[in-house]
């Protein structure tokens, strides 16, 4: 079982009264506005929360693990998350049965 | 971008809420989100990515100051896997600036 943007627009309905489509579409947005503001290469920071930071990554040698080839791996942007002191501390304590 | 200014863009998107409203709801969301987390659920939302947890092991640490060990319990930590359309869109940004 994983958490999903169904599940996250179905409690905006019932804990503010949001109606579905509106709850609907505050989800897609919230996602929408965080990758559109990593895509312009602006990091996100959500207190409590964590911050979603991008990093540029120089091109390196790499290969091919299965016929040994080596090829270069391009330079690339990536994002990358920090969990910040709160949500560290929260998930921290989980007692988990892995 | 902040969180008061994602607030600000997800209510521009939209005519029928307030932004005090906008604002009850991001708070909802990273709360739903984090009490997931907390529980040990995973997050999957497709074209932005997944939140899991990763397990470090118990290791003896020390104090930076003292220099004295002090054993470390096993803990989790929260751990994000960018989706496809993320990585792509955000890949794409190197070339255009």
């Amino acid at each position: 079982m994983a958490l999903t943007k169904a599940e996250m627009a179905e409690r905006l309905f019932d804990d503010l009264g949001l109606n579905k489509r509106e709850a609907k579409e505050m989800v897609e947005g919230f996602y929408e506005e965080i990758r559109n503001s990593l895509a312009s290469n602006q990091q996100v920071k959500l207190s409590g929360f964590g911050n979603f930071d991008l990093r540029d990554k120089k091109q390196r040698p790499g290969r091919n693990p299965k016929t040994g080839e080596e090829i270069p791996i391009c330079a690339r942007r990536v994002v990358t998350f920090r969990p910040g002191q709160k949500l560290k501390a929260r998930v921290e304590a989980y007692a988990g049965s892995e | 971008m902040t969180k008061s200014e994602l607030i600000e863009r997800l209510a521009a998107r939209q005519t029928q809420l307030s932004l005090k409203d906008v604002e009850l709801v991001v708070k909802n969301l990273l709360e739903h989100m984090a009490q997931s987390l907390a529980q040990g659920e995973r997050i999957e939302i497709r074209g932005f990515g997944s939140f899991s947890l990763h397990y470090r092991a118990p290791r003896v640490g020390r104090n930076p100051k003292t220099g004295q060990s002090v054993k470390l319990e096993g803990k989790y930590v929260p751990h994000f896997k960018p989706g496809k359309e993320l990585r792509d869109r955000v890949n794409e940004s190197i070339t255009a600036d």
